[in-house]
């Protein structure tokens, strides 16, 4: 028997959605005020070990001070951190079983990169073997052992993001915290270094925590990822589930590309809601079990990729059948990216995968075209 | 014209070396030239005297040696270097003490009032040296302000003897040389990036603990410099032990004024000065080769 997911899914594990499972990190009720800016606002969030769970927001989200709370840099205003089940109120950082890697990276430059990872393990007491053996191993993990009696600023970009890491889980946290660990690598580096920190964090077993404005990202190494507006969470979830499910049009915006028709419910029944909406001039379908009022104002939300468009009409009865001009067109190689201008002035957006090297009849600026898409593709959003 | 840019670059570069020269390294021959004479009774008081430069060869076998003898024969001379030495030693220690915590607050304080703290350090030295250590007679003298203070206080029913002993002298290099040593210790704490202590104790480290790990070896180059900027010149200070001091007070600058202007005697006080710059110089070369070091590091 086939089971319907959204989006890929680590089979067996989804300690989330068991109710038994007892949680790492529980963030209960915690609020975060500087003076008068509420940076954390009333959050409940709960974290389970072995996962990799992602803190995703706009800059001033209150992201980072959700996480600097858990490494002890700052204490709640109100509400409770625990951390496996110990109350970590007025606990300093010093005394807490969780590990950062910090944007800025933070070496110390007087030190050699060796000097860096031993540094969190002479802390600890540990005797000048084991720290050794220590150190050896984590300049392996992170492929560092050439470059251990370097200092920091003999290394590249690169190189010192890996000390940084290596440092941080040269202690075996229980806790890893990332803050926007990736934010000064390039694209390419940061995307092998993406697989990488998923392959460290699945061997060592460890729970990462990462903080990041990279939606994509987010997506790539998270098993849950939780959106955060304004200190408040707004969805949290699999990367599969806010990608194909979003509850908002916050996160269905903040998530890759989308296109948002708003209207008015007209009718819902056997699983279809349908809309009017100004933009377009048949009614609009979306499957959907909501159970909104008539009259009420929702909105659809259609990915572009899931959208048709073709030079010919679709067959007479389709839903959500749309007509439209080409404003503008995006090539990009793997995809190609169509902005559709509606009767009405609304523009959408539809991509199409370039499965084939050549095209019979290549769609143009300005011509008229025809998009439509099934009402399985689209989401109904009341907010 | 290409021609011509070399001759402006050299220029440019022998400009400071020509002002070393003259202001420098010329007064120094001439001191040392005085330190190989013999002391006289005329105008000026030692010989020999050159009238013409022409002379120099001729009179050069005059040139002796005696002096520096004398200087190692006379136990003054040597314990007024040692006792300059150490005098400059614990103000040093006393500065580094009492100025760390001093940059370490002006580095931590908030940005918008760091300017005024700075302007605070450095407004002192406006008003004349002199009269500041001065000052501190009318503060540190029996019937001065500090004992009249605290036998208001009641702490004391005696007034305070600190004038005219090294005390006093202590007082007056502290509170003289404190912007030299504040200046390059906050330069070098402000540029701490305190991300490094959040590292450190996020890895495990105390505040106590990371502040001798983290903190004090980042702000060496600091410590060295403030230490260097202070030390040096209060090896041959002359006006606070002058004025603050007491008879029994040795340091090399009064040596050296006494024997210039008490016993006339220029031919032993060019030779107390020349040691003293040999002495100074060392410092001064492992101070540079640091900076050097410094420099290469920083690239």
């Amino acid at each position: 028997m086939a089971t319907r997911a959204l989006g890929p899914v680590r089979r067996s594990f989804a300690p989330w959605n068991d109710p038994t499972a007892v949680p790492l990190i529980r963030f209960d009720k915690v609020t975060k005020r500087f003076g008068g800016f509420t940076a954390v606002d009333d959050l409940t969030l709960d974290i389970h070990e072995r996962e990799f769970f992602a803190l995703l927001g706009p800059s001033g989200c209150g992201k980072t001070t959700l996480m600097r709370m858990l490494a002890g840099f700052e204490e709640p205003t109100e509400g409770r951190i625990t951390l496996g089940g110990e109350d970590m109120a007025g606990r300093p950082p010093y005394r807490r079983p969780t590990n950062m890697m910090f944007q800025s990276y933070a070496l110390f430059p007087h030190m050699t990169v060796e000097g860096n990872i031993a540094f969190g393990l002479k802390q600890d007491g540990m005797t000048k073997g084991e720290i050794a053996s220590r150190v050896e191993e984590m300049l392996k993990l992170t492929r560092l052992e050439s470059f251990a009696k370097r200092k920091p600023h003999q290394l590249s970009g690169g190189q010192r993001q890996r000390v940084a890491l290596a440092r941080s889980l040269a202690k075996k946290p229980k806790v890893l915290l990332l803050d926007e660990p990736l934010g000064a690598l390039d694209k390419k580096l940061r995307q092998d270094t993406q697989f990488e920190l998923m392959d460290i964090q699945v061997t060592l077993g460890l729970t990462f925590l990462i903080v990041t404005h990279d939606q994509e990202e987010a997506m790539t190494v998270a098993d849950r990822v939780a959106v955060m507006d304004k200190g408040k969470l707004i969805q949290v979830a699999t990367p599969g589930e806010i990608y194909e499910q979003p509850n908002s049009r916050y996160v269905a915006d903040f998530i890759g590309d989308i296109n948002i028709i708003e209207g008015r419910i007209t009718g819902a029944s056997g699983g279809r809601v349908t809309i009017g909406s100004a933009e377009a001039e048949a009614p609009l379908t979306v499957a959907s079990e909501a159970d909104l009022a008539k009259d009420t104002t929702a909105w659809i939300a259609v990915r572009p990729e899931k959208t048709r468009l073709s030079l010919d009409a679709p067959p007479a009865g389709t839903a959500n059948a749309l007509t439209g001009t080409i404003f503008d067109i995006a090539y990009l190689g793997d995809w190609t990216v169509y902005l559709v201008q509606l009767p009405g002035g609304k523009i959408l957006r539809v991509s199409q995968a370039n499965m084939t090297r050549t095209v019979e009849r290549p769609i143009s600026w300005d011509d008229k075209v025809h998009l439509w898409w099934a009402p399985e593709a689209g989401v109904l959003l009341s907010r | 014209m290409a021609e011509k840019r070399p001759n402006a670059r050299w220029f440019v570069i022998a400009l400071p070396y020509l002002w070393l020269a003259v202001f420098f390294l010329l007064p120094f021959l001439i001191v040392f030239k005085i330190s190989l004479s013999t002391p006289t009774l005329a105008q000026p008081p030692y010989v020999p005297s050159f009238n013409s430069l022409a002379e120099i060869w001729e009179k050069a076998r005059q040139f002796t040696i005696d002096n520096y003898a004398f200087l190692a024969s006379d136990s003054l001379y040597y314990s007024s270097y040692f006792s300059s030495l150490r005098i400059a030693a614990i103000s040093t220690l006393l500065l580094l003490l009492i100025g760390y915590p001093f940059a370490y607050a002006m580095a931590r304080a908030p940005r918008a009032i760091q300017p005024m703290l700075l302007m605070l350090v450095i407004l002192p030295s406006w008003t004349s040296f002199l009269i500041r250590v001065y000052a501190w007679i009318g503060i540190l003298k029996p019937e001065g302000l500090l004992s009249a203070f605290l036998i208001w206080l009641g702490v004391i029913d005696q007034p305070l003897r600190i004038m005219n002993t090294e005390t006093a002298v202590f007082i007056g290099i502290v509170y003289a040389y404190l912007p030299f040593m504040v200046l390059p210790l906050y330069a070098s704490l402000e540029k701490l990036d305190p991300t490094l202590l959040e590292a450190a104790a996020d890895l495990g480290c105390p505040p106590w603990k990371a502040f001798w790990l983290i903190t004090v070896p980042l702000s060496l180059p600091g410590i060295i410099a403030g230490s260097f900027l202070v030390f040096i010149p209060a090896v041959g200070e002359f006006v606070i032990p002058d004025l603050l001091g007491g008879s029994d007070t040795l340091m090399i600058g009064k040596t050296l004024w006494r024997e210039f202007f008490g016993n006339r005697d220029w031919p032993v006080a060019s030779a107390v000065a020349v040691v003293l710059l040999l002495l100074l110089v060392l410092p001064i070369v492992v101070y540079q080769h640091m900076q050097a070091r410094q420099v290469e590091a920083a690239r």
